[in-house]
């Protein structure tokens, strides 16, 4: 079983201008829900946006991570989002 | 992956306008995500191809790396690949998605 902290930990790697990086356990420590936040993302598609996303997990991912949802935000979408 | 794994990987999202690479098939998904994905696509009422990842070992490793995504489904449309059940179900939200297939059957 893997901690959600090693695993922000490990995005904050792969995606070193994340401003907010948040992993919840959904179920067992296994199902994950990761919300990434980076002014990186500006102008990639999603699919853009997610993969870097497990680029930044590896092995991690299909290992101790069966299976991660994901929730990627620019700074400003992230606003919206708070608001 | 091997070649001949990267060709088949090809010829399937070439050859087909719709791709969903999944655990089960579209009558028996044997996932939740997957699962999922069958529902939105009959949402949007478009025929698809389907193809069982448990039952085809080389391809389910071969498309890791082919789509740089670690897990299924994954879908293919017009040979561009979509993204996994997340993206999928916020594109048909939006209304994005109803287009993209209607374009992608019509060719």
């Amino acid at each position: 079983m893997i901690e959600t902290a090693a695993l922000e930990e490990r995005i904050r790697a792969g995606i070193p201008d994340a401003t907010h990086v948040q992993v919840v356990d959904l179920r067992g420590g296994d199902h994950f829900q990761a919300t990434v936040v980076a002014p990186s993302f500006a102008g990639m598609t999603r699919v853009a946006q997610h993969q870097s996303v497990y680029r930044a997990l590896g092995e991690l991912m299909g290992g101790p991570v069966h299976a991660l949802a994901i929730a990627t935000h620019t700074p400003e979408s992230w606003a919206r989002v708070l608001k | 992956m091997d070649e001949a794994t990267r060709e088949q990987i090809q010829t399937l999202i070439d050859t087909n306008p719709i791709v969903v690479f999944m655990k089960g098939n579209k009558n028996f998904p044997k996932c939740g995500f997957s699962a999922t994905v069958v529902e939105v696509m009959k949402r949007v009422a478009v025929d698809y191809q389907d193809v069982n990842i448990l039952e085809h070992p080389d391809l389910r490793e071969g498309l890791k790396e082919f789509s740089s995504w670690p897990t299924f489904p994954q879908i293919y449309i017009s040979g561009k690949f979509i993204g996994g059940c997340d993206i999928l179900r916020d594109m048909f939200t939006s209304g994005e998605l109803e287009p993209l297939v209607r374009e992608a059957v019509a060719k």
